[in-house]
């Protein structure tokens, strides 16, 4: 401990280092404590991790958040039940359609509302372009994060942007949507619409494949995901994790499937599993879902039937459900997305409560890195696919 | 012939008009000005062209604000840096935290010293040029380990240790595939080297068996040493923010990329050197256009691939990248080097075309066979969910 040369008789503060006591460790070693964020290029959103090194490996990781906490639930709970529509949005805001989607059906689950044919068409619409949007600029997010410069994700970003296109046209906003409403959707789709997306949909598996054939089989990036944050199906699912993450585990569970909710049962669609766990693996489960989701959206935009877009029963002001609890779940594109409502019988929800994804899912962040170098825990991170908003809600 | 004499001729013209005592001085001096001028331009137009060019790849514009078609934007981004506060962190060791940025420069701005930019165009001409080189290399070394230690960040901290174990692996076969030509050549001197490929296209290393492996394996090395994509693991943006770099700003940020910027060109003249003919032309009719105008084109391309090769590839891990310089650049140099030896021992010719050719055809194919079997990353298929199947 030198004294610092601008201030003298000050101790110059040190590492942290911790003495080791750990089998396998010589002694004598020291480790080191980093703490990676709030403000790091790849912690996706405020997020920290703070690691704990043995050279670069990770002995310890402790996932920190909760910096982009605003209260989401209790704020639910103080305003109508269509008030927080809206802000659904905000939860995952990749996302903002399949929220809403949650949000509304736990409601019309509620109050029993039903919800038209062509309205379940708009949503399963809706929900799976929100789909093809969140996979690809994950994985363009993900190959980022293994170093590749940008490229991969601008090509992600590029599909993406037709996506949101499709939605700014549709509910005027690129990412808020607040699409949906209680008993069907805010607005009617044209015939216009539908050709556009159409040609959106015809067009995406070129663009899939032109992706895959540049970097699915590429020799880096196979030797940075394969055999690495392996996620085993038991811990999984004790975990409770959901969505491609369960998933590339090899356990067969889509909310799609399970639940049938919407129309989905109407569709063929076949659900993708992993065999190992791995990076690699929550990689490929999300290009195979997405190539899933293209033949859904064909089958909708087909047969989608005229009718009401909306309940013409449900009312918009006033609405009190009577008094009871209901749970909503969907299959979001980043796993079980739900929500759980108590009624008390007034306009506002009585408890209100999400159960988001992304949280679920980052608690075995820990399991998975533990044992890998820094460099796999960014992108065991990025396979995981959080959002911090909806994490910290 | 005529350019490089003129050069020289104004040189010796300007030396002889300083007073006696000073012209050692000016004399090296005026040997360096060139360099330090051509290629601190040559740098800013590169941030210029491989910011475009990346942009290219990505699918967008790169810089187009500035200027015509954003030719001014390197102008903008000097401004910038030199106007942006300089933060020194409070714990840092200030006097290394300052030398290393300037000790990075110097050394990549030292190795330029002995290369020939045309016939009897070069710096400093000594004997063992190349070695001179990569003694230079290895400072750099130094500067980045001092500027991850002196910062006093974890991050650095942690980007220096895998610069200095990375570039002392790479050193290795870079080196190794270097003594190849050197062998043949047999000469340490970069003049002799230059001279020896003077005879147009057909002479060039490259165009050999020993020199194709020789200087592919000294590309991918030299990606290794100057932190390049898919290499760049020190600075590992989205791993270590920016590496050893992390705690810089301002200027000395600037004189970091303007050093790598600086040791690309080197080791890339230094490439150009060794196995495309230095400053010699292609053809012999073509040898009126001046040396330094070929150097400088083999040097860009040179470049350019890099920019290609950065904007496509993901990085490797840092263990994995050793596995690869250990398992599989180090045996390739050493054949390469047997195959330089074999054709040393039978002076050229058919015979030895085809000795050196085989040799390290099969030592080639047939090490990255026995490597790809017991590589554990394949290729996968998927399965998909029994309908039936489906679990509650």
């Amino acid at each position: 401990m030198t004294p610092s040369p601008d201030h003298p008789g000050e101790a110059m503060p040190q590492f942290k280092m911790h003495a080791t006591g750990v089998e396998g460790v010589t002694e004598g070693t020291e480790r080191m404590e980093v703490s990676m964020g709030p403000h790091h290029p790849s912690t996706h959103g405020v997020f920290r991790m703070d690691v704990e090194l043995e050279g670069e490996t990770i002995t310890k990781l402790k996932p920190v958040f909760g910096y982009l906490h605003r209260n989401h639930e209790k704020i639910a709970e103080s305003t109508s039940y269509l008030g927080s529509m809206p802000y659904t949005d905000r939860l995952d805001y990749f996302n903002s359609m399949t929220n809403n989607w949650a949000y509304a059906l736990s409601v019309e689950k509620l109050a029993g509302i039903e919800v038209p044919e062509r309205a379940e068409y708009i949503r399963v619409i809706t929900a799976e372009l929100t789909r093809l949007q969140n996979h690809v600029s994950l994985i363009g997010f993900l190959v980022q994060d293994m170093g590749a410069l940008g490229t991969p994700l601008m090509y992600a970003f590029r599909e993406r942007e037709r996506i949101l296109d499709l939605f700014e046209s549709l509910s005027g906003a690129r990412m808020m949507c607040n699409f949906m409403r209680f008993g069907g959707c805010r607005c009617d789709v044209s015939a216009d619409w539908i050709k556009q997306a159409q040609s959106v949909v015809e067009a995406f598996p070129q663009f899939l494949d032109e992706f895959e054939a540049l970097i699915s089989e590429n020799e880096v990036l196979m030797a940075r995901s394969q055999h690495v944050g392996i996620l085993k199906p038991e811990l999984a699912i004790d975990a409770g994790v959901a969505g491609p993450v369960l998933r590339a585990t090899g356990v067969n569970y889509d909310l799609r499937k399970v639940d049938g909710y919407g129309i989905y049962d109407r569709f063929q669609f076949r659900v993708p599993l992993g065999d190992h766990g791995d990076v690699y693996d929550r990689y490929m489960i999300r290009v195979l879902e997405m190539r899933e989701s293209v033949k859904i959206l064909q089958q909708a935009l087909a047969e989608i039937p005229n009718g009401d877009y909306v309940n013409p029963k449900a009312k918009l002001r006033g609405f009190r459900p009577p008094p009871g609890e209901a749970y909503g779940r969907i299959e979001a594109p980043k796993g079980e997305l739900g929500f759980y409502l108590i009624s008390d019988g007034s306009p506002k929800p009585y408890r209100y409560r999400v159960r988001p994804p992304s949280l679920i899912n980052l608690t075995i962040l820990e399991d998975m890195c533990l044992g890998q170098t820094i460099a796999d825990a960014v992108i065991i991170l990025g396979s995981i696919d959080i959002v911090l908003g909806e994490v910290d809600r | 012939m005529w350019f490089e004499e003129l050069l020289i001729t104004i040189k010796y013209y300007l030396v002889l008009q300083m007073p006696g005592s000073l012209q050692p001085v000016g004399s090296a001096f005026l040997s360096s000005l060139p360099i330090m001028t051509s290629f601190g331009g040559l740098f800013a137009l590169a941030t210029l062209l491989e910011r475009k060019m990346l942009g290219r790849i990505q699918n967008r514009y790169g810089p187009n604000r500035v200027g015509p078609g954003g030719l001014l934007q390197p102008v903008a981004d000097g401004i910038k840096m030199l106007t942006k506060e300089d933060i020194v962190p409070k714990n840092a060791d200030h006097l290394i935290h300052f030398l290393a940025p300037l000790g990075l420069l110097v050394s990549a701005m030292l190795g330029l010293s002995v290369i020939p930019f045309g016939h009897r165009l070069i710096a400093l001409d000594i004997e063992t040029g190349i070695l001179f080189f990569f003694a230079m290399g290895a400072a750099s070394e130094l500067a980045i380990f001092m500027a991850g230690w002196g910062s006093r960040n974890k991050y650095a901290l942690l980007g220096a240790l895998r610069a200095i174990a990375q570039m002392i692996s790479y050193e290795i076969p870079l080196i190794l595939s270097a003594l190849s030509v050197l062998m043949v050549v047999g000469s340490l001197s970069l003049s002799d080297v230059a001279q020896a490929q003077s005879g147009g296209i057909h002479t060039w290393h490259i165009f050999t068996p020993w020199g194709f492996l020789g200087c592919i394996l000294f590309l991918i090395s030299t990606l290794a040493e100057i932190n390049r994509s898919p290499f760049d693991i020190p600075e590992a943006e989205s791993e270590l923010i920016a590496g050893h770099m992390t705690e810089y700003s301002g200027f000395k940020y600037a004189l970091f990329f303007m050093a790598e910027g600086v040791a690309m060109f080197a080791m890339c003249a230094l490439t150009a050197t060794l196995f495309l003919g230095g400053y010699h032309a292609p053809l012999p009719i073509l040898s009126f256009i001046p040396g330094p105008v070929w150097l400088f084109g083999k040097l860009t391309s040179l470049v350019l691939l890099f920019i290609w090769i950065r904007g496509t590839m993901p990085r490797l891990r840092a263990d994995q990248l050793m596995e690869f310089a250990w398992k599989f650049m180090l045996p390739m140099s050493v054949v390469n080097l047997i195959a330089a030896g074999v054709w040393v021992a039978l002076d050229g010719g058919v015979a030895a075309w085809i000795l050196s050719g085989l040799l390290n055809c099969v030592a080639y194919f047939g090490w990255s066979r026995i490597l790809s079997q017991a590589s554990r990353f394949n290729p996968r298929t998927y399965r998909y969910a029994e309908e039936a199947g489906v679990s509650k």
